[in-house]
């Protein structure tokens, strides 16, 4: 799968928020996008499945060469893209195994789909992600912890086996022992028919799945892409390094501010 | 509401069916003694009978309507036809019943639950029950379950001891009209000491236009006994409007334990008004499962009499208002002993303009002690043409109560839809997955045929609902 980002515009309620993204990512090749608080990230992955709360005002998203902006959110789901969410959101009285279980059902075709098979693959993983089995009849992220919502969303993103994944901030508020886990999860799925963005503040999970790509988003537009020796300038130099390079930028950004007052 | 609308809704109600009307007798539309005397005559009824169904005309004809509630002012006393004898005897095989009615219920699936998970079933057709049958073991235990006009000829002193005294002809107008022209229902009496451990169920089913059912179940507990009753109705899609005004009456004493469920799942021109109530006496308990889809109307609040110490009473009432409905149910409960308890759970959904109200109401007697009553209403809100409104009571003349009254109004938020939409499923699914586990704690508590029964006919309800 190749997934084409080209010159996206976004804005929410008159708020230009992305202005002007460009990013090609395929199947086989790991991203990692970074950048401050506050400089779009969510809103690049919000938007990419179709959020409606934003709007695109500009640009174009391609799947495989095909533009997906008209399509529904699910309809985009359906051609194996799959988001990881920052905030996962809870759905009182539905059960995790019967959500997955009619996700799955989607992903893999009603026809094909053998219950025995999926609970068998769902126990699995739940083992792998170290996670209790019980967890299968527990609502959906209520009542979840921090932890357990972020590898509950990498245990659909396993069962589900997308060609694309965003994953936004999985790693923010994991103990050491998950954050292994979770990169364990994202590498188990790595090869050449999966491609992913891993959306991150952290050194750290980068050290154990080492992409191939960086990114850093600044203020709604990427201002540099490189390797990983990206992320220990970073590490090392912090935003302000960033800030310098782009500083005029920066200044007039903050001018238009100053003169709308 | 345009043709076409209707039509889409014909279409969504599953048992619209309906096959022509093959009566053996009918009274002519109209209420009056007249009417009463027919009912009375082709039942052979004792004349104590008699002379309660006329005293009841009485009292229903000086009662005002209700003033409160839903708009009932639809409602055509003279052009509804009050007595339809759908054949001309009662089976115990359903090879025997006429086969027209036997269809309707085999497309219901009701012979196949016999089978598979039913201690006994009744089946009325209109006015009369059409079928009666329970599992043979059962009694010989001394169960009975019939229909009242039956239990009115074989156990006068069970039916004069406890028929109209947990609910008077006088309680309320439609208890009233029920009383005058009641026909069919169920009689139940369960022994001391015997445990019926897999539900009985009857089944209510309208065939005919402009026609009113007024079916009387009286189910009796008696000491340290227990029995889970189960009722399903539903109605032919018409044009015009039905009436549904039954009256249920239990009776738990010292020790015994009574649950009723039923999913109601009418068609959108019944207006169901049906006044429900049990006494709980010593240690006894009664629960109610009320689950109310479809109708045009419906008002309805299950009761429970707290009679005596360690007499517990459950109201679990689950509605969905859809498009010109409205959902008016909620619960009661009357502590009149100290030392009881009370829940009453309501879940309710509106949608397309529907409008679901929760109306309840707690009273606890004076000079009482060690009172508790919990009160949850949770109403979730699918768009913003339709209404939940909330209206609960309290009557409390003790002082060493604990009451606690919960209430929450939810919608389905756009994070949510996101949510569920990005795995892949589209809307309307989402919402349903969403509506069916808005409900899920109170299915849980439903057998798992009712269960599965009510998420299909919520994804019947959701269907076609997002744009
Ligand atoms: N629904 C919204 N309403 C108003 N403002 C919004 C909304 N969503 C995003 N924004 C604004 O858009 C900007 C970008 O937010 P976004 O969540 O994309 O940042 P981010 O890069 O993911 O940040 P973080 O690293 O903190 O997760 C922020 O200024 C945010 O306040
Ligand atoms: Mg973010």
């Amino acid at each position: 799968m190749k997934l084409e980002i080209r010159d996206l515009r976004a804005q929410i309620d008159d708020t230009p928020i992305l202005k002007g993204i460009d990013l090609t990512m395929e199947s086989g090749q790991l991203h990692a996008l970074m950048g401050p608080n506050g400089s779009g990230k969510s809103t690049l992955s919000n938007v990419i499945f179709g959020h409606p709360s934003y709007e695109v005002t500009g640009g174009e998203i391609l799947v495989d060469g095909e533009n997906i902006l008209e399509l529904e959110t699910h309809e985009r789901a359906r051609l194996g893209l799959f988001m990881a969410f920052q905030y996962p959101v809870e759905i009182p009285g539905v059960t995790v195994g019967r959500f997955l279980k009619r996700a799955a059902e989607i992903r893999f075709g009603e026809e094909d789909f053998k219950a025995s098979a999926f609970i068998k693959e769902l126990r699995s993983w739940l083992d792998f992600m170290d996670m209790d089995q019980n967890f299968i009849n527990r609502y959906l992220n209520e009542g979840f912890s921090g932890g357990e919502k972020k590898r509950m969303e990498v245990l659909q993103m396993l069962m589900l086996k997308p060609s694309f994944a965003v994953m936004d901030e999985t790693d923010s508020g994991l103990d050491i022992d998950a954050l292994r886990i979770v990169a364990n999860g994202l590498n188990e799925l790595r090869g050449p028919d999966f491609g992913g963005m891993v959306i991150t503040h952290y050194q750290r999970i980068l050290d154990y799945i080492k992409p191939d790509f960086v990114h850093i988003m600044y203020k709604g537009t990427i201002v540099t892409s490189g390797g990983r020796e990206l992320v220990e300038a970073l590490e090392e130099r912090g935003y302000d390094w960033i800030r310098k390079q782009h500083g005029i930028e920066e200044e007039e950004n903050e001018k238009e501010i100053v003169h709308e007052h | 509401m345009s043709t076409e609308q209707e039509q889409v809704q014909v279409e969504d109600y599953k048992y619209g069916f309906h096959f022509p009307d093959e009566s053996v007798f009918k009274t002519e539309r109209g209420l009056n003694e007249a009417v009463i005397h027919a009912i009375s005559d082709h039942k052979n009824e004792p004349e104590w009978m008699r002379e309660f169904r006329l005293e009841s005309l009485r009292t229903f004809r000086a009662k005002p309507m209700p003033n409160w509630g839903g708009d009932l002012s639809g409602i055509d006393f003279e052009n509804i036809c009050y007595y339809a004898k759908p054949s001309e005897k009662q089976y115990d095989s359903w090879d025997d019943v006429p086969a027209a009615i036997k269809e309707t219920y085999d497309r219901l699936g009701i012979p196949e639950a016999e089978r598979k998970y039913l201690a006994g079933v009744g089946a009325q057709y209109d006015s009369e029950m059409v079928y009666h049958n329970i599992q043979q073991e059962l009694k010989d235990k001394g169960v009975i379950f019939t229909d009242p006009e039956t239990a009115v000829r074989e156990h006068p002193d069970l039916v004069r001891k406890f028929f109209g005294t947990v609910i008077p002809y006088s309680d309320n107008k439609f208890a009233a009209l029920n009383s005058a022209v009641w026909s069919g229902g169920s009689f139940v009496y369960i022994p001391p000491g015997v445990h019926v451990d897999v539900p009985l169920q009857a089944y209510f089913r309208i065939n005919s236009q402009n026609f009113g059912q007024f079916e009387r179940t009286l189910i009796i507990a008696d000491e340290g006994s227990f029995v889970h009753y189960v009722e399903g109705c539903t109605a032919p899609v018409f044009a015009t409007d039905s009436l549904h005004s039954a009256v249920v009456e239990i009776v738990a004493l010292e020790g015994a334990r009574v649950r009723y469920s039923t999913i109601q799942n009418w068609s959108s021109d019944v207006y169901n008004l049906v006044t429900k109530r049990g006494v709980a006496y010593k240690d006894a308990t009664v629960e109610w499962v009320d689950g109310n889809l479809g109708s045009k109307r419906t008002m309805k609040y299950p009761a429970v009499w707290l009679m005596g110490e360690g007499a517990h009473g459950e109201i679990l009432s689950i509605a969905f208002g859809g498009k010109g409905q409205e959902q008016d149910t909620g619960g009661k409960c009357v502590h009149c002993a100290s030392n009881t308890s009370s829940v009453i759970t309501s879940k309710s959904i509106s949608k397309d303009g529907g409008i679901a109200s929760y109306r309840g109401q707690i009273k606890v007697e004076p000079g009482l002690t060690n009172v508790r009553s919990h009160v949850e209403c949770d109403a979730l809100i699918l768009d913003p043409e339709s209404k939940s409104n909330t209206y609960p009571y309290m009557d409390i003349m003790s002082d060493d109560v604990s009451i606690e009254h919960e209430a929450r109004v939810s919608k389905i938020s756009e994070e949510q839809l996101f949510y569920l939409t990005s795995r892949g499923l589209d809307e309307e699914e989402a919402s349903t997955m969403i509506v069916n586990g808005f409900l899920d704690p109170l299915v849980k508590q439903l057998p798992m045929e009712y269960a599965v029964e009510l998420n299909r006919l919520i994804e019947l309800e959701m269907e076609g609902s997002v744009g």
